[in-house]
C-alpha cells in the first residue's frame, strides 16, 4: 500500500475542508450554499482540465470532497461529448456521477435497521 | 381600564393569576430551573409518533393541569387564548381541539405568552369574561424542522444562535382570587432594527424590547427599581447585553434587577445552548414555573414580564428581509398598586 | 454607550457585540476530520488498486463506501455530532452530500413516503445536483464550441 498517497490525500482533503470552514465562519453561508459553490467550482476546474493535477497529487484528497463530484460531472460530460456529440453533454455528466447519486438515495438505511429519529 | 401615556393600560380591577402550570422537555430538565417545573418529559416524543403531535400533547396537558390546579370547572372558563410557533398555530388548535373551550389562536412569535396574558386581562377587565386560560408552547425539534435544517444534518450552530425551548406554560386568569395580580399592560409596537441574520434573534428583538420598556417607564412614571425583577422573554445572552446597553443610553440602569428567561432556563456552558433559550415556551414555562413559584414564596412582589418575539418566517429570511421584533410588557404584582390609580 | 440613531449604527454595534465563531479551533477540527475522511478514501482506493480494479471504477467504489458509512452514521444520529465538531470537515467530503440527502428523508418520514421522504430528500442536495449538472452541461457545450486541444481531459 502506498502510504505516501494516503498522507497526501489527508493533507489535500484537509486543506480543501479548511477553505470551506473559513467560508462558513466568515461569510455566514448556509451549508447548502457551500456545497453548491464547491460542486460548481469543481465542475469549472474539471472543464478547464486543471482538477486532474489535484487528483494526480492527492488522489482521494481531491476526489472525495464535493469539488471532485463536480469534476466527475464535467469530465463525464466532455468524454461523452467526444463519443456521441452534442447529446453527450447532457447525458455524460450524470452517467459518470450516477454511482454516487444512486448510492446516496438508496442508502437511507434507517429503513432497514428501523432506527427512529431522536434528538 | 384606562389608558395612561402613549400605550400603557391600567386595569381598573385586579386580574388574578389563579394558577399556573408548565411542562418542559428533557433538555430543560437538565437546566438550572428544573426544580420549578411541574413536569419534565423524558424524551421529545412523549409517546407520540411525530414532534408536532408531541407538542400538541404538551400544550393540551399543560392547559388541563393549569385548570385542574385552579380548582374551577373547565365549563367555567370563558375563553382560551393560546398560540405557538408552527404554521397556522396547529400545536395549540390540535392540542386543544378536545378541550371544549371557546378558543382564540394567537400568534406573536415568541411573545405569544405576553400577548395571551394581555388579551386575557383585557377581556376580564372589560367584563367580557370571568375566567380565561392563556397558554403558549414551542418544541425544539418541530421548530428546527420548520425554521432551519433537519436535526440530523451535520452542521455547526453559530455562537449567536439560540436553542428553542421544548415546553409549554399555561395560566388561568380570573376576576376573583388573592393574587398575584396583573395590574398594567404595555402592548408593544412592531420595531424593525434592520437585522437580517436569523441566527441572531436577540439582536433583532432587543430594539422592540427597549421600545416597550421605555414606553412603560415613561407612561407609568415608574423607575426600573420599582420592580423586584424585570424579565424579557428570549433575548438570550447577546440580546440581554444589548438591551442593558440600549436602556443605559436612554438613562435607565436596569442592570440590578433585569434578567432574561432565555438566559435563565439553560446553563450556557454545560448545555452548549450558545446564546440561550428561545421560543414561545421559553417565557411561558419560566413564568409559569420559576417566576410564579417566587411569587408564592414571597420573594417577588412586583415584576415586569416582557415576552419578546421575532416576527419572521423561513420564507422572509430566505428573501433577505430584515426581522421585525415585538415585546409585550405585563406588570404583575402581589398587591394591587396605588401609584397608577390617581 | 453612545446613542444609536440609524439601522447601520445598530448593525455595527451588534456585529461588535456578537461573538465570532472560534475559527482557529474550527479550522483545525475541519482539517483533521476532513483529511481523515479523504485518507480513509485513499486507503480504500489503494486496496481496490491491489485487486486490479481500474482507476475510475475505484473512485466510484470509494464514493459509494463513504456514502454508505455517512448514511449509516446519520441514521444512528451520530453524524450530526461529528458535523457539529468538524464543521466543513464532514460537510465538504461526499459524506456531507450523503448526510444532506438522508437527514431530511428521516425528518420528514412522518409526512409519508411520497411527499415526505421522497420529496424532501433533496431539500439540501437538490441545489447541489441542479448546479453541478447545469455547470457540467455548460462546460460540455463550451468545450464543443471551442473544441481546442489546449483543454485536456483527465
Amino acid at each position: 500500500m502506498d502510504w505516501m498517497m494516503v498522507l497526501k490525500a489527508f493533507i489535500l482533503g484537509g486543506i480543501i475542508c479548511i477553505i470551506g470552514q473559513i467560508l462558513i465562519d466568515k461569510t455566514k453561508l448556509t451549508p447548502a450554499r457551500i456545497l453548491v459553490t464547491y460542486v460548481t467550482i469543481g465542475a469549472i476546474l474539471g472543464g478547464l482540465g486543471w482538477y486532474k493535477y489535484l487528483i494526480n497529487w492527492g488522489g482521494c484528497g481531491a476526489t472525495v470532497p464535493l469539488t471532485g463530484f463536480g469534476n466527475t460531472l464535467s469530465k463525464g460530460a466532455i468524454e461523452e461529448l467526444k463519443n456521441t456529440g452534442l447529446i453527450g453533454a447532457f447525458t455524460g455528466g450524470i452517467k459518470a456521477a450516477s454511482g454516487g447519486i444512486a448510492a446516496a438515495i438508496f442508502f437511507r438505511i434507517y429503513r432497514f435497521f428501523g432506527v427512529e429519529t431522536k434528538n | 381600564m384606562k389608558k395612561i401615556g402613549n400605550q400603557t393600560y391600567v386595569l381598573s380591577k385586579p386580574v388574578n393569576i389563579l394558577s399556573t402550570a408548565c411542562i418542559v422537555g428533557p433538555k430543560e430538565k437538565d437546566g438550572p430551573l428544573n426544580a420549578y417545573f411541574d413536569q419534565c418529559l423524558e424524551d421529545e416524543f412523549w409517546g407520540e409518533n411525530s414532534w408536532e403531535k408531541a407538542e400538541s400533547k404538551i400544550i393540551k396537558e399543560t392547559v388541563n393541569m393549569a385548570i385542574a390546579k385552579s380548582k374551577i370547572a373547565s365549563s367555567a372558563i370563558d375563553f382560551c387564548f393560546a398560540g405557538d410557533l408552527l404554521n397556522q398555530c396547529i400545536s395549540s388548535s390540535f392540542g386543544l381541539r378536545e378541550s371544549n373551550l371557546p378558543f382564540f389562536g394567537i400568534f406573536g412569535a415568541c411573545s405569544t405568552f405576553g400577548e395571551a396574558l394581555t388579551l386575557g386581562s383585557i377581556t376580564i377587565d372589560g367584563d367580557f369574561a370571568t375566567n380565561v386560560v392563556c397558554a403558549a408552547s414551542s418544541h425544539f425539534c418541530s421548530a428546527e424542522k420548520q425554521f432551519r435544517f433537519p436535526l440530523e444534518l451535520g452542521n455547526q450552530r453559530t455562537p449567536s444562535s439560540q436553542w428553542t425551548v421544548t415546553g409549554s406554560g399555561s395560566a388561568v386568569l380570573s376576576k376573583d382570587g388573592e393574587g398575584p395580580y396583573i395590574t398594567a399592560l404595555t402592548p408593544g409596537k412592531i420595531v424593525d432594527m434592520g437585522i437580517k441574520d436569523a441566527n441572531n434573534m436577540g439582536a433583532a428583538m432587543a430594539g422592540a424590547a427597549q421600545d416597550t420598556l421605555l414606553c412603560h417607564f415613561k407612561d407609568t412614571g415608574r423607575k426600573p427599581s420599582y420592580y423586584d425583577a424585570i424579565f424579557t422573554g428570549d433575548l438570550g445572552h447577546i440580546g440581554k447585553d444589548i438591551l442593558i446597553d440600549l436602556m443605559d443610553s436612554k438613562g435607565y440602569n436596569i442592570r440590578a434587577n433585569y434578567n432574561d428567561c432565555g438566559v435563565l432556563i439553560f446553563d450556557k456552558d454545560a448545555q452548549d445552548t450558545h446564546a440561550g433559550g428561545s421560543g414561545c415556551g421559553c417565557s411561558a414555562s419560566v413564568f409559569c414555573g420559576y417566576i410564579s413559584h417566587m411569587f408564592k414564596e414571597g420573594k417577588y412582589k412586583k415584576i415586569l414580564l416582557m415576552p419578546t418575539g421575532a416576527l419572521m418566517n423561513s420564507t422572509t429570511s430566505q428573501q433577505g428581509e430584515s426581522i421585525p421584533g415585538i415585546a409585550h410588557a405585563v406588570s404583575i404584582e402581589a398587591q394591587f398598586p396605588t401609584d397608577l390609580q390617581s | 454607550m453612545k446613542q444609536i440613531n440609524s439601522k447601520e449604527e445598530y448593525q455595527q454595534y451588534v456585529d461588535q457585540k456578537t461573538p465570532n465563531s472560534p475559527i482557529l479551533k474550527n479550522c483545525f477540527n475541519s482539517f483533521w476530520v476532513g483529511g481523515l475522511i479523504c485518507a480513509i478514501g485513499q486507503i480504500i482506493f489503494e486496496i481496490c488498486k491491489t485487486r486490479g480494479i481500474d482507476e475510475t471504477l475505484s473512485y466510484t467504489i470509494v464514493s459509494i463506501i463513504l456514502i454508505f458509512i455517512s448514511a449509516f452514521l446519520t441514521a444512528l444520529n451520530l453524524f450530526n455530532k461529528i458535523g457539529k465538531f468538524a464543521g466543513a470537515g464532514s460537510l465538504i467530503p461526499i459524506t456531507g452530500f450523503a448526510n444532506s440527502i438522508v437527514s431530511p428523508a428521516m425528518e420528514y418520514k412522518s409526512e409519508g413516503y411520497v411527499m415526505g421522504v421522497g420529496a424532501k430528500m433533496f431539500t439540501v442536495a437538490g441545489p447541489v445536483l441542479v448546479y453541478g449538472i447545469s455547470s457540467s452541461i455548460i462546460v460540455g457545450i463550451i468545450y464543443l464550441i471551442f473544441n481546442t486541444q489546449s483543454i485536456t481531459l483527465i
